[in-house]
């Protein structure tokens, strides 16, 4: 059930052509940067990896919208609630799909941002270990706030207020991996990832029972 | 497999602070029907949705012996995907064979319809694929609201003929209709507000209507008595 539900997403997003916005954005980003602040390589390679931390950031809150009131409203929660599925492991399933979209292609797409901002090796291979560590993390929270904020008008404003401070410490250890702390940071991230997951379908799932009174 | 049947005891829904409706019993074995009748927003959805199990009931108790399968003006299909890739997915959780999908669609006269997306039918079109979704689930308890919402005559008695079907199979129907459905006739529920009053719009027309006529025949000129029948109910 798990299965077909991640896989009908899946669907969905790239279908709708929306999972390739995030990559689109981490490149456009990475190529808009250096004409920002001048092709200095120093400069570049010094602020380059917390660019992308940040790009990742804000590319995984663009779908939010689009991740649980679709389906909240065109009914789909509902019957799937009637089935006698709880709404944590719908929201699990979601969470999956969504990391499986957003994750994976972000990545790819760190590899030719790394080359536009150039990024020493080393550097690149940091971030794209805490990217990998920390993206689930960033899903889980775009699921959470995405079933807080189901039904409200102007959600998308809301859910960026909501998410930014509650991704900052997964910013602050992915980020800190690249000039200090290294592994330990690294493994910071992992925890944090590893509580919003497991957070985020059970607070998430309560959120959307109380939605449905 | 176990007979389907359907028990509600002495059943009370509150909704935004306001008491819907009290003491609602209802018994239904295999083939058993009954229709919930009563005026906008007396609380026929919400029946249905606490029987579903979306909603907890303010008081008494549920029993369903069996699945349930929910019909309401919510069509859970997904808009850019065919009626058939639509059906599909809800037919893969509902565990149930893909050739239940091409029965249901031949059943309801849209068999012709399976390759269209959802986004292009109808109102009533996407009624029949939502009704389609019930009858694949194979889930022996049936709840329509507002089921005949949208369907032509002829769709109104295919919809007819299917939940008779699927009555005499062993099956069980609780629809929610202001209207009189033929088919679910076996028992119907009239919900009644339980303070006078408060959702009673009918009665209070009515009242009305009996006091102009009366003040007519009078040779009286019919007085204003205040639009309190139009209230949101």
């Amino acid at each position: 059930m798990i299965g077909g539900i991640i896989l009908r997403d899946l669907g969905r997003a790239f279908r709708s052509g929306g999972a390739w916005m995030p990559l689109a954005f981490l490149l456009l980003i990475a190529a808009l940067f250096p004409f920002a602040v001048g092709p200095n390589a120093t400069l570049l390679s010094q602020t380059g990896g917390g660019l992308l931390w940040i790009a990742a950031l804000l590319a995984s809150l663009m779908p939010i919208d689009r991740l649980i009131e679709p389906d909240r409203e065109s009914g789909v929660i509902d019957q799937l609630v009637l089935r006698g599925h709880g709404e944590g492991s719908i929201l699990f399933a979601k969470q999956v799909a969504h990391w499986l979209t957003f994750g994976p292609p972000l990545l790819i797409a760190a590899l030719p941002a790394g080359a536009l901002l150039r990024l020493e090796p080393d550097t690149l291979g940091t971030v794209m270990l805490g990217l990998a560590l920390g993206t689930p993390g960033l899903a889980a929270l775009a699921i959470l706030v995405a079933a807080l904020t189901a039904g409200l008008r102007g959600s998308s404003a809301l859910a960026g207020l909501l998410v930014l401070p509650l991704a900052v410490p997964i910013l602050i250890f992915g980020a800190g991996a690249l000039h200090f702390g290294g592994l330990s940071a690294l493994k910071l991230v992992a925890a944090c990832s590893l509580l919003l997951c497991v957070i985020a379908p059970i607070a998430g799932g309560a959120a959307l029972r109380a939605g449905r009174e | 497999m176990t007979p389907a049947a359907l028990s509600l005891q002495s059943l009370a829904c509150l909704r935004g602070g306001r008491l819907l409706f009290t003491g609602l019993d209802l018994d239904l074995g295999p083939g058993g029907s009954a229709q919930v009748a009563g005026p906008n927003g007396i609380g026929k959805s919400s029946l249905l949705r606490i029987v579903a199990g979306l909603l907890r009931p303010f008081a008494g108790t549920v029993q369903r012996t069996g699945a349930v399968a929910l019909t309401d003006e919510l069509d859970a299909l997904d808009r850019e995907r065919t009626v058939l890739g639509a059906l599909r997915f809800w037919a893969r959780m509902d565990e149930a064979p893909s050739a239940r999908i091409d029965a249901a669609l031949e059943a309801l006269g849209i068999a012709h319809l399976a390759d269209i997306p959802v986004r292009m039918l109808s109102t009533g079109q996407r009624k029949r694929a939502a009704l389609a979704r019930t009858l694949a689930s194979g889930a022996p308890i049936w709840l329509l609201d507002e089921p005949a919402n949208g369907l032509d005559v002829q769709a109104a008695a295919t919809l007819g003929d299917v939940v008779t079907r699927h009555r005499a199979q062993g099956g069980i129907v609780l629809a929610a209709s202001h209207l009189p459905l033929a088919w679910a006739q076996d028992v119907t529920l009239h919900l009644t507000a339980p303070h006078e009053g408060m959702l009673d719009d009918e009665a209070e027309a009515q009242t009305r209507r009996h006091r102009s006529a009366h003040q007519a025949h009078e040779g009286m000129p019919p007085t204003s008595t205040g639009t309190d029948g139009d209230r949101p109910a």
